[in-house]
């Protein structure tokens, strides 16, 4: 089992979710979150004093897959997420050790 | 319905009487009153339903009564809308605009202050503010006379306002005397305790803001234009009372209560202008009820009033706009409506005087002025005024109410007599002195004034939360509470 962490623009959000929704991959947790890797913030101007925004918000998906889903739900985030541009994010790979179903006790990939 | 028992020949009854400010139908009422007395007892005496049987003499004296009565309804269907409209300038209007433009911590605290004004204000107005303004005919402050609000009722009060019972008369004037304090609280934002914001604004009431308002709108006031002052100066709606005193007592109580904790170092940009939008929109409307109301009467000089009012907001919106286009490539919607708000300022105390066109250049002005006070000024003196209360109110009010003495016509408000000039623009330039004179004293008697007041208040409750308590906010510190609890 693998967990993948996408932190990715707030606009590419809904073009993510349906990509993976047409892969079968139906179970997601989103956090509306603020951060910046390389892309720098911006300014804004109230009545002339100059405020630098940094933290610019980002949505993070994340779910945790079987082996086999892994490469195809990175392809379909990276598709969808992509616009080429400078704070698209960034997708991070973790390996899960266990994985419990709180309703019946599934444990492992039957629990996702 | 009850038709007010008083009978006089109203103003627009006689179609030369010219319209007239905050001034008085002198020549009327006399007329009234002479008529009154030779004929108060069938005042109330001829009954209506019987027009028909009626003599000549009866008739015309039924006819005169209902002329007079019509009149007085539809005054006081306008009075009484204005009075609401300007109540609600301050909550939700100035409770928003302001609530929106403060860190979110404090978003109660700043609506608060205005909503225990229109409380505390009210109370005070029905004890002896009413009276300290509007009694008496002292130059300096009104008396007792109507103190409890004694002898204020359905009849008109013909020194004010001929056609409206006094107590619409009084609960319009009370309105000014909420919003007059509460703008102040844009300066003292986010530091300010309560507890001494509410003493502080008490204070201020009786001893800045009722001389002021019954030194240029009361009777034997010694600014007043119509009745009879010394240093006549134009104030239609409250240019100086208001805006001028206010902005000015804005700016004292921001340099006495100092900057607050991380200006200007840390960001502080406002928690959500969506508020203050909704908020600046709501004081446009509310402005006509403070302006076009001003002309105490449906008339044509309220509905002047009210063109010029819309005018210089619309305007002074663009002005705004416009510089900061111009600076920044952007138009922005908090420069927008700072704009508007700037505009609605400074035509106040013009707006019953000046015609269409030059409330537009009065925006212009106002909303370029304003722009260069709250964007540089502020920054190079380094106060901090935390939501512009002087940059806004202090400013545009006192431009506006020098360019009221320039613009001001007689062909839209003949206030000191007919066929005399008034401003600038007739001819009349010392006009624009005695402006000046108006506008000194106001800012000597506001800066004197608060300065001593907050001292008082510094010695019995203190006028600053601790450093602590700013950091946390003044909902919770001040109130107990939050504005926005998102685990609810």
């Amino acid at each position: 089992m693998m967990k993948i962490e996408a932190i990715i623009q707030p606009s590419r959000f809904v073009s993510v979710k349906e990509a993976l929704h047409e892969i079968g991959i139906e179970g997601m947790t989103v956090t509306e979150v603020r951060g910046h890797g390389r892309q720098k913030g911006h300014t804004e101007i109230y009545r002339g004093r100059e405020y630098t925004v940094d933290l610019l918000p980002k949505m993070k998906v994340e779910m945790v897959l079987p082996d086999a889903l892994v490469e195809k739900a990175l392809a379909a985030i990276r598709n969808a997420a992509k616009t080429g541009m400078i704070g698209d994010g960034k997708i991070f790979l973790s390996k899960i050790d266990e994985a419990i179903r709180i309703r019946n006790d599934d444990r492992g990939e039957n629990a996702l | 319905m009850t038709i007010p028992k008083f009978l006089h020949l109203s103003q627009n009854y006689c179609k030369k009487t010219p319209y007239r400010g905050r001034g008085t139908w002198r020549t009327s009422l006399l007329l009234a009153l002479i008529l009154c007395g030779a004929s108060g007892a069938f005042a109330q005496t001829v009954a209506p339903t019987d027009f028909s049987k009626a003599s000549t003499n009866e008739k015309l004296t039924q006819l005169d009564q209902r002329v007079t009565a019509a009149q007085s309804s539809a005054d006081n269907a306008w009075m009484l809308v204005s009075a609401a409209l300007v109540l609600m300038m301050t909550g939700p209007g100035l409770a928003l605009f302001y609530g929106g433009l403060v860190r979110r911590k404090n978003t109660l605290a700043i609506m608060m202050q205005s909503f225990a004004l229109m409380a505390l204000i009210t109370v005070m107005w029905a004890l002896v503010g009413y009276s300290l303004c509007f009694g008496g005919n002292g130059p300096l402050i009104g008396g007792f006379e109507h103190a409890f609000l004694r002898g204020v009722g359905a009849d008109p009060n013909p020194d004010y306002a001929g056609t409206i019972p006094q107590s619409t008369f009084m609960v319009y004037q009370l309105m000014f005397a909420i919003i007059t304090p509460a703008l102040i609280t844009g300066a003292t934002a986010e530091r300010m305790k309560f507890s001494g914001s509410v003493l502080f604004m008490v204070l201020w009431f009786v001893f800045v803001y009722a001389p002021l308002a019954h030194m240029v709108w009361g009777k034997g006031g010694f600014l007043n234009a119509s009745l009879g002052g010394r240093f006549p100066t134009l104030d239609f709606a409250g240019g100086t009372v208001v805006h001028i005193s206010s902005g000015v007592s804005a700016l004292v109580c921001a340099l006495y209560l100092r900057k607050r904790t991380g200006y200007p170092q840390q960001p502080m940009p406002p928690h959500s202008l969506v508020l203050s939008f909704i908020g600046a929109c709501l004081l446009w409307v509310g402005w006509f009820g403070f302006n076009a109301g001003s002309a105490l009467a449906s008339n044509g000089l309220a509905s002047s009033a009210f063109v010029a009012t819309h005018f210089a907001a619309a305007s002074a919106a663009l002005a705004w706009s416009a510089a900061e286009w111009l600076k920044n490539g952007h138009a922005s919607a908090l420069g927008a409506i700072s704009g508007a708000v700037a505009g609605l300022v400074a035509i106040t105390p013009a707006a019953g005087f000046v015609g269409p066109i030059p409330a537009l250049v009065i925006g212009v002005f106002a909303g370029a002025f304003c722009y260069w006070m709250v964007t540089k000024v502020k920054a190079i003196f380094k106060y901090d005024d935390a939501l512009d209360a002087f940059g806004v109110h202090g400013a545009g009010g006192t431009i506006g109410a020098l360019l009221t003495g320039v613009f001001a016509q007689q062909a839209i408000n003949p206030i000191f007599g007919a066929g005399k000039a008034v401003g600038g623009l007739d001819g009349h330039w010392a006009q624009v002195g005695n402006q000046l004179v108006g506008v000194l004293i106001a800012w000597g008697f506001a800066l004197v004034g608060t300065i001593v007041l907050l001292k008082i208040v510094d010695m019995i409750t203190g006028l600053r939360v601790s450093t602590e308590e700013e950091e946390a906010g003044l909902d919770i510190t001040q109130h107990g509470e939050e504005a926005y609890n998102l685990e609810a």
